[in-house]
This record gives C-alpha cells, structure tokens and sequence, in this order.
C-alpha cells in the first residue's frame, strides 16, 4: 500500500531491462524485465518455461544477458560471476539450499570469509556471537553450534538468508521457497521477509501460489513465453487478471488430432499413493484416448508415471493394464503388460546416447529379437530398419551414435523403440521437450496417429497449448494430488491454470 | 506450416549426414578391417613377426606352449571381467580367489578328500566369494572398486588362514600331467579345449544375447538402461559371480599346473588382467569393448612378457611394462577422439561456413 506514490521517486534496488538470453538457437528470455524497490516484495510469476529461472540465473550472475540494462541502485552493472552478484549486494535463496552438512550452522553463514583472531586463525566465539545476533534479528532459535545435516529446509533457508544478511544484501531472490514448507514454516519465512522489507531490503518472491503472491507481496510482475507482460499492484489485481496475463495467447491449430475410437480402459489406476510424493490417484485412459496429466513443475505428474512404469514404488493403490495387475517397482514387468514409457530427460533417461540408432531402437526388444537365447544380428538390424523408417527417423546410417541425431530425430528413436513392442498403453512425459518447431508438429501428428490406432496414451506435458490441443481429456495435477479432471470441451487455458494453482475464484 | 517442417526435416537431415559422416562413417567390411579390435590383432601380429624375427628362439612349438601356459589364468578371467568393466564396474579380488581356491585344494587334498570333491569344494568357494563381492556392489550399492580392494586383502588372508606357510604338492602325477600336456607336436596345451570353451560363453553371452545387449547400455547409463527394463542391479550381481567362478577355475589350473598348492599362487594377477582387458580395447568408463579384442590385449601382454624374459629381462621389468601398457591403453583412445574432434570440428566448419565459430553441434543442427 506504502508503495504506491513514494515508490516511484525511490531509485530500485535493481532493474533489468529489455535482457536478451539464447542458448544457440533456443531463446530462453526475449525481454527480460524487472524493477525491484528497497522495501518492497516483488513476485515474479509466469507458466513452467515463461523464462523465469532464466532471469533469475542472470540476477545471479550465473548466465550473462546477451543484451539488456542493467542496474544495481541506479548504477550500470554487469556480472561476470555469482561472486560479483553477491558483492553488488544480491543473494539468491533457493528452493533447496545447498549447505555443508559436516560444518557448523554458523560456519555455514561465515564460509569463506570467517572472522579471524589476534593468532591469525578462525575465531569460533566471534563467529558464534555474530549468527547468534542474526538469528535473533530474525528471531528464530537455531543453535549455531550444530551441525547443518538434518535441519529441515525451512531452517537451512533461514540459514541462507542470515548469511544474505551478514552480506549486507540489497536484494534478495527467493526462487519458489515456500515448495517444500509446511503451512507454520510458509509463515514463518513470511514474518522473515516482511522484516527484511521492513528494514529497506528488495525482495523478489517467485511463486505457483497465488495466495502467497497475494498475502505477501506489494507488486507482481508477469512474465509469459520469455517476456515481460505487465507490472501490476497487489491491491488493484484479481487472480484472474493474473492468470489472463500469464496464458493470454492464442491456441493455434499447430496440434492436429485426429479423430480416434475411443474403447475400453486400458489403464486403471486406484487410490495410488506414495507418502510425500502424491495421493489418492484415481487414473483411467482408455484405448485411443490421449489423456493429458498437466499441473505445475513438481505437483507429481512425473512421479505418478514413474510409479505405474515401475521405475519408483508405490505405497498403497492398484495399477491394472486390461483388468490385469503386474508387478509394482519392475518396467520390465511394465513392459511385458503392454506399458512404454517416453521419460521427460531424453539424453539421461531415453537413450543411451553413446549407442547407435539401431540398438537403441531396439534395446526394448532385447528378448525378443532372440532364438534359443541368441540374437541374431540380422534380425536385429531388420527390427531397427523397421521402426526407425516407421518414423521416419533421419539418420545415415543405423550404425550412427543416437547422440549425432538432432532432438527431435532423437525423440523419434525414444517413439520406436517403444512402439517396437507394440504397447497398450504409452506414458509420454514432456513430448516436445527441447525440440525444434518444424518437428514438433511432427511428433503431434504422430502421437495423434498411435490414438487413432487404439494405443492409449497418457501424456505428461507442461506446454498449455500441447495439453489443450492434444488430449481428450485433462487431468490437473496440484500437490500431489488430482485437482481437476476436464473435457476437451471446457479445457480453455483459464480453467487448466486455475486448478494448478489451486486458486478457486475462477473456477466456476 | 507442414511444408516448412518438411524443409526444415531435409535441412536438419542433411547437416546430420555431414556430422555424422565423421567419426564413424565408414561401412561394412572397412569397419570390421579398421576397428579397434582388429588394430589390437594386426599390432599382436605385428608384434608377435617382430619377435620371431628378433628372438632366434621364439618362434617355435615350445614357445607356443609356455606362452599359452602362462597366459592362461589371465585369459580365463580377462573373459568376465570385460563384462564387469563393460557396465562400469571392477572386480580387484579375483588373484585372491585364485589363491584361496588353491589353498582349499591343498588342505582339503591333504586331508584325503577324493579329486573329484575338492575341486567341486574349490569351485564352489569362488562362487560364494564372487556372491559376496557381488551382495556387496548390487544389493548394499557400495563401489567396486572399494568392495574389491577390501576383499582382495579379505580373501587373500582367509588363503593364509586356510593353509598358513604350507604349500601342498602331492598331487597325483597323473592329474598334474595332464595340465601340462600338449595336443599332439602343435605345442598347444590340452587344457586350451576348456578355456575355449569359457572364452566361447563369455564371448557368446557378451555379443549374442539379450543379457550382453543390456550390459552396453547399463555401462553407458544406468539410468537409461533401467527405463528399458533392464535389472541393472541383479546383473551386476551375476557377473561377480562369474569372475568368482571363473578365478576359481583359474586357482585350480595354478594349482595343478605347477602342482603346488600355496596361499601366495596368483598374487599381483589383478593387475595383468585388467590392463590385459584395458588395453583389449575395454573402457574403463564402461560400455565399450569386445571378447575378440580383450583376447588379442591378454596375447599381446603375455607375448611381450615372453620375449623379454626370452632376452633375460628381469622380473621387475616385466612388472614396469605391463604398468605402462596399463596407462598406454587407457590414454590412447582419449588421444585418438580428441584427433577425431579435431578432424570432426575442422570438416563441420567446412561444410557449414555461416556456422559460428563456436557453434556447437546440435546448436548447429537446430540452427539449420
């Protein structure tokens, strides 16, 4: 409220302006835009890939923009390194703190820069002295004398920003710190950072949770695509009016679906729990039938498709493939039921990037490609030929490390080797990820193609218009737990965010 | 929209075909005839006309005799410790199960046990030390390399403790002969027959089932290979069984082959037997290698010690070489790709001059 007429003559802590970041071809941030004011608390919100780390890393000092302006307190800057980040006075906190469990919480705060005595050597009573100081400013009882393994995250972000403090930061960037926080803990940070404020600190607060941005912070700034979108007041927005600025594009036709039969369930989960992780998952895709798992970064979508693959246990619940169950924490016996699974990290979990096109193609088919137990090269090769020319994969030769393919030859190769084994059902988690826009399309048509042709499909995706255009139905994913289940009738933009974010108002 | 995704397509395919046309563009029978398992065999028998010619006495039916007698133990395990070092691990231990294998025989020989059960006892003390160097590594999850140095000491001292300082020699004359016997005037020891056939297996397991495809992928990923079903974990476990068992078999031939029985027989040989692997073409870093090649890197080793003990070089020296071949085989294929990345960089710019400079590969794939 104080902001509003003050704010503007006060010169910001920091600003960004107009910063450009690409990795090769990929821009990651088009316009990069943020203003943060000493005494106020800024949020920074957007959808997954709105460009957001992105920003953040450059505040950091850790990507260096190829263009923009930058200023500390009025002052053109640019950093070189996280080191000059944190001596212009900007510290970053992030989700999970990395401290050094075997030190001491206060030789934590004072690493690399421990007060010295008369000797020379590290004076441990001054640096107990002066975390003990830092906590009561910040009042909370940590002892400085334990060890920093076993604290709760919550305790090592206090950590962190008591360090930040003794640093004399200016600025602090919170990067979604209340994740991983019980409801006391939120609060308790939140008492923190309104302190800080209160003292003439800049915070910027990145945040899925419109009700934290709403309860904490002065100001928010939108980011959409990798830019800017607007800088609006807490007291004069609407959630909704947040949400409008966050997805407000257009769904183009980029994402043909064909018409599929849709059949009997192919996949039924029940009450599918893992403690921590997610709840009560009720799951159910049926044959032709591309149902989209969206929600946010980190709500368990990925982690519920892990578990019905096998590659994680489950702690309660029931997966069956056709009415038939199999056993839970084998893909081997997921594979064998009709399952293929696409995972999210196509160079560590799809392929193994140091082997050919061929073997990858056909790594799936390990048994059966044999006869009496050996394979033969022959049949082998006739397999990988098959697939690969199935889906068109562009390769010279099945003889090519995978790794010499572009992403999204690559993803192809991922697509073969499961449909290789004619599966049931397909997990696909993040289809386009990090793939060029021609073979995007590309992918779309197929994955729309294998509905057609009967194979149920579940698909992971935090691309709003890849849910929206794709799937025949989508189900929210918020904490953990499914928060919405929508038709591909109702699925507008609106409707998907509101139930990631678990914000109610616009929801009916 | 579908027009311009086909251009891209052809574009991004035809800067693929120019990337991938390096390092490994080459075909059928010239891949075979140039790769690195055929180099292994041309520098063997480079080596082996180059001693014939050096060395009046090398070569001859004699010489064809010791070599394969010396170099068999190391052959026998060099087998599944490629598979070990192909999915990233290592097994340190198999000298000392040799010699515990040896021990046991010695003792339990001596307290008038009949052949035919010592030798099922022997072997089956290597399968049990092979299960535990294997619980240890799959099922707790520690390293290897940690694992095996503990039980190399482990197993080694269990040999002491077996047979204390005593050697036993008594062992029948006519058992003893046999594994020194040759077949026919060839030179080539009888015993060869049965480690062909543990170099068949292993060879055959490695290259021809779906066991042997899932050991590449685990040595590259992990990660990777479980998402395809493969159990890494429970495959770790049987290959350390397997070089159990075989390095049991190999303590049993040290044994009868110089018909002594001895808590010290087989020591050091963990160090012949990996650079003999290493230096087959096997990466340390797992995923590479083949039988064939592992074979050639075992004969070259045990040629080279042969014609220098021919030439009176002491045993120190020998120790020397088989340490600088160990470094040479681990060095040279980091040489011949950082060429190859050079050679692959200098084409790439070439072919793709708008390229930037520092335009790294699949910036320049998407780029175009």
């Amino acid at each position: 409220m104080a902001t509003d007429h003050e704010a503007s003559a006060r010169t910001p802590a920091l600003s960004l302006t107009g910063a450009v970041k690409a990795f090769g071809p990929v821009i990651a941030l088009a316009d990069g835009t943020i203003e943060i004011l000493p005494g106020e608390i800024h949020a920074l919100v957007g959808e997954n890939g709105a460009g957001k780390s992105t920003l953040v890393k450059i505040l950091a000092g850790l990507h260096h923009p190829d263009a923009g302006d930058f200023r500390v307190d009025g002052e053109p800057i640019a950093f070189r390194s996280v080191a000059d980040s944190k001596a212009a006075g900007i510290s970053v906190i992030y989700q999970e703190p990395t401290l050094f469990p075997d030190l001491t919480v206060a030789e934590n705060i004072f690493i690399g820069r421990q007060p010295r005595g008369r000797s020379g050597l590290i004076s441990r009573a001054e640096m107990r002295a002066g975390a003990r100081e830092l906590f009561s400013r910040l009042g909370v009882p940590i002892d400085p004398d334990r060890s920093a393994e076993g604290l709760s995250i919550a305790d090592q972000q206090i950590i962190e920003i008591a360090k930040a403090i003794s640093l004399d930061a200016k600025v602090l960037v919170m990067d979604e710190p209340t994740a991983a926080l019980s409801g006391v803990e939120v609060d308790r940070l939140f008492a923190v950072a309104r302190s800080l404020r209160d003292r003439g600190a800049g915070i910027l607060f990145i945040s899925h949770r419109f009700d934290e941005v709403f309860a904490l912070c002065d100001r928010i700034t939108v980011m959409r695509d990798g830019r800017y979108v607007a800088t609006l007041e807490t007291s004069s927005v609407t959630v909704d009016e947040i949400v409008r600025e966050m997805v407000g594009r257009d769904i183009d036709q980029l994402f043909p679906k064909e018409p599929a039969q849709i059949g009997d369930p192919v996949l039924t989960v029940r009450g599918l729990s893992r403690a921590g992780v997610f709840a009560d998952i009720d799951l159910d895709v049926r044959a032709g039938e591309i149902v989209a798992l969206a929600g946010l970064v980190g709500a368990g979508r990925t982690e519920v498709a892990r578990a019905v693959f096998g590659i994680d246990r489950y702690d309660t619940g029931t997966v069956e493939l056709n009415g038939r169950a199999y056993t839970a924490g084998d893909p081997q016996a997921a594979i064998d039921a009709g399952v293929g699974f696409v995972p999210e990290d196509r160079r560590k979990q799809g392929l193994v990037m140091d082997l050919s096109v061929g073997r990858n193609a056909t790594l799936t088919l390990r048994s059966a490609l044999a006869r009496f137990g050996i394979i033969s090269s022959a049949r082998e090769r006739r397999a990988a030929e098959k697939w690969t020319k199935t889906l068109q994969v562009k390769t010279g030769s099945q003889e090519y490390a995978v790794s010499t393919l572009s992403g999204g030859n690559q993803q192809k190769v991922v697509l073969a080797k499961w449909l290789a084994t004619e599966p049931r059902l397909l997990i696909i988690d993040e289809p386009t990820r990090g793939i060029d826009v021609g073979t995007k399309a590309e992918v779309h048509r197929l994955i729309s193609s294998l509905a057609a042709r009967g194979i149920a499909i579940l698909m992971i995706s935090s691309e709003l218009p890849e849910v929206l255009g794709m799937a025949d139905r989508v189900l929210v994913m918020h904490e953990g737990r499914i928060a919405a289940e929508i038709d591909r009738a109702d699925a507008t933009p609106e409707a998907v965010m509101h139930a990631a974010t678990a914000s109610m108002e616009g929801s009916k | 929209m579908s027009e311009n995704a086909t251009k891209q397509a052809t574009r991004t395919s035809e800067t693929a075909n120019v990337l991938a046309d390096e390092p490994k563009g080459r075909t059928g029978a010239s891949r075979v005839l140039l790769g690195r398992d055929a180099i292994m065999i041309y520098i063997l028998l480079a080596f082996l006309v180059y001693a014939s010619i050096a060395l009046p006495r090398f070569a001859s039916p004699v010489t064809v005799g010791f070599l394969l007698l010396d170099v068999i133990p190391v052959l026998l395990i060099a087998m599944p410790m490629t598979l070990v070092i192909i999915t990233g691990e290592i097994d340190l231990s198999v000298a000392s199960i040799a010699g515990l294998t040896s021990a046991l025989m010695g003792v339990l020989w001596q307290a008038g046990l009949d052949m035919g059960t010592v030798l099922v006892i022997s072997v089956l003390a290597g399968v049990v030390a092979g299960a535990l160097n294997g619980f240890l590594v799959a099922v707790v999850g520690l390293p290897s390399l940690a694992v095996t140095i503990g039980t190399l000491a482990l197993f080694r001292g269990l040999a002491l403790v077996v047979i204390g300082d005593n050697a036993v020699a008594n062992f029948p004359p006519a058992l003893t002969g046999f594994f020194i016997s040759k077949l026919g005037a060839t030179g080539i020891p009888t015993v060869m027959i049965g480690v062909l056939v543990v170099m068949v297996f292993f060879g055959v397991l490695l290259h021809f089932t779906p066991f042997g495809r899932g050991l590449y992928a685990l040595g590259y990923s992990k990660e990777a290979a479980r998402f395809v079903g493969i159990h890494v974990n429970r495959s770790k476990f049987w290959l350390f069984v397997a070089t159990g068992t075989v390095s049991a078999l190999a303590g049993v031939y040290w044994t009868l082959r110089y018909s002594s029985a001895r808590s010290d027989n087989a020591s050091g040989l963990e160090l012949t037997v990996i650079a003999a692997v290493l230096l087959g073409g096997v990466s340390v870093f797992g995923g590479k290698g083949s039988i064939p090649g592992v074979i050639a890197g075992v004969l070259l080793i045990g040629s080279i010690n042969y014609a220098l003990r021919l030439s009176r070089v002491s045993d120190v020296v020998l120790i020397i070489v088989t340490g600088s071949l160990l470094i040479l085989s681990v060095i040279t294929p980091s040489v011949i790709s950082a060429i190859r990345r050079w050679n692959h960089d200098r084409r790439l710019r070439r072919h793709v001059p708008q390229a930037p400079a520092s335009g790294s590969t699949s910036a320049v794939h998407q780029a175009h």
